[in-house]
């Protein structure tokens, strides 16, 4: 049965990589095409729509960033990888607050990124208080990160 | 999910939003002091292709270029045809007109119908109208007979009017889209009201009212009937109770500041799509406030070109999208 600790932990890990890059890349690539949209009009506006676009783009990193520190603790990259199959089971847990609330984060924050593009296509100078508005959804995913990166550490001290 | 949100249009058409007019730019047109200053002053906002086009040929640029930016951005177009059915039907009269008068004129046919003016043209003549979309079909079949056996033009266009008005409510309720089901409704109740008052003030029998009137939620078919039957006073107190309240004071001003009180409307219930990210929602309130921009600036043009007063043009004169 402990065998299959190190097999849940690497599937959190997976998972983490997985499924937040998956959300970033639909995120980016719908912001990418209402930018496409707005750029088409008006081409000076490229700089401002390129920072709206990319704003869900962080949850693939905060998810690949969880990958790697748990691969890290698991031992996959080097180390002993001798894991209980209950440690696991929380390496696993630990990686879910990032696979769930980066993959929501950054759907809807690619949501508030669109309406902000629309902002900015009509009133450029607004670019500020635009920005804000996607910005706010980053708060739940960078929490994600935070929980599932301290427990992670946290696990790894607990001998069971 | 990218292509039925319509991401890219959207962004595309709040850049395009920029460039409506508003009610300043109307303000500037007034103060011109003739149609050519007018004309002048829409080239210098972008309007028209040459810079030398009449008022006519302006204007029918800019609905071109309305749906020629549809038909770039929208793969399947078809997703407008609530607009364009009325196009359709009303080319199907002027066929009929041509085949009964045996004439040849095709300055009476509209472009921009979801059919080739030639195909309604030809199956009229052919008197085979099995090439006819099926919403056409037994309409352009009984116009046809009645005007060709009787000569009675009302019947047939009445017949003709009233698919019509069926096949835009039908259609735009089946899209599933809110928008384009609130301007089916609001065409339609629109088209009825119109009729009502028309009927009270010809004196109509029952038969030919229910005839004409097309079925929509908003007003209770035999509650309108009852009322056209009770004169005009009946039909203002039934639109008290309808959500068409404020219509009976225009109605009793003329038809058209009822047109334009319904056209206010129209422009009025479409405003939130300004904020609207996603859907073909925003586009099709586009396409609608450039019909209603397109529509203000020809009653600004033809009253400039024949000196009408600015108080009676400005009360004609549409609200504006922006």
């Amino acid at each position: 049965m402990d065998k299959f600790g190190i097999v849940l932990a690497a599937i959190g890990a997976i998972l983490a990589a997985l499924v937040p890059g998956i959300a970033s890349a639909k995120a980016v690539s719908m912001g990418g095409v209402a930018g496409a949209g707005v750029i088409t009009e008006d081409p000076s506006k490229f700089g401002k729509v390129l920072i709206l676009q990319l704003l869900p783009g962080t949850q693939g990193i905060y998810g690949l960033l969880i990958s790697f520190i748990t691969l890290s603790q698991i031992g996959v990259l080097g180390g002993s990888s001798e894991i209980s199959f209950v440690k696991g089971a929380m390496y696993l847990g630990a990686c879910l607050p990032i696979i769930i609330v980066g993959y929501t984060s950054a759907i809807r924050q690619a949501n508030a990124s669109i309406a902000s593009i629309h902002v900015v296509a009509k009133k450029p100078e607004q670019f500020g208080k635009a920005m804000i508005f996607p910005a706010m959804v980053e708060t739940y995913a960078i929490l994600a990160l935070l929980i599932s990166m301290l427990a992670i550490n946290g696990i790894t001290g607990i001998n069971i | 999910m990218t292509d039925k949100q319509y991401i890219y249009a959207v962004a595309r058409i709040r850049s395009k939003e920029l460039l409506l007019l508003g009610k300043s730019d109307i303000d500037g047109l007034m103060n011109c002091k003739s149609e050519k200053e007018c004309l002048r002053l829409l080239y210098d906002k972008g309007w028209g292709t040459t810079g030398n086009e009449d008022s006519e040929q302006i204007l029918k640029a800019e609905r071109e270029k309305t749906w020629d930016l549809m038909h770039e951005m929208v793969e399947d177009i078809s997703v407008f045809h609530t607009f364009l059915y009325q196009n359709d039907f009303h080319n199907l009269k002027a066929a009929i007109k041509q085949v009964y008068m045996n004439s040849d004129r095709s300055d009476i046919f509209l472009a921009n119908g979801t059919i080739d003016q030639d195909i309604i043209l030809q199956a009229v003549r052919e008197h085979d109208f099995s090439v006819l979309p099926d919403f056409m079909q037994a309409c352009a079949e009984e116009a046809y007979r009645i005007q060709l056996e009787t000569g009675d033009s009302q019947l047939s266009d009445i017949i003709i009017d009233k698919a019509a008005l069926d096949t835009i409510y039908q259609k735009g309720k089946e899209t599933e889209n809110d928008l384009l089901s609130l301007y089916a409704e609001l065409k339609v109740a629109s088209a009825d009201l119109n009729i009502a008052v028309r009927c009270i003030k010809t004196g109509k029998d029952r038969s030919f009212v229910e005839r004409a009137l097309a079925r929509c939620d908003s007003l209770d078919f035999y509650k309108l009937t009852d009322a056209i039957m009770d004169g005009e006073e009946a039909l203002y107190r039934y639109l008290e109770t309808t959500e068409y309240a404020d219509a009976a004071l225009a109605l009793k001003t003329s038809s058209s500041a009822f047109e334009r009180w319904f056209d206010d409307l129209i422009m009025h219930r479409i405003q939130p799509q300004k904020y609207n990210p996603f859907t073909l929602s925003p586009l099709a309130a586009y396409i609608l406030a450039r019909e209603n921009e397109i529509k203000t600036v020809r009653i600004l043009l033809s009253g400039k070109r024949n000196n009408i007063s600015d108080k009676a043009i400005r009360e004609r004169l549409r609200e504006m999208y922006v």
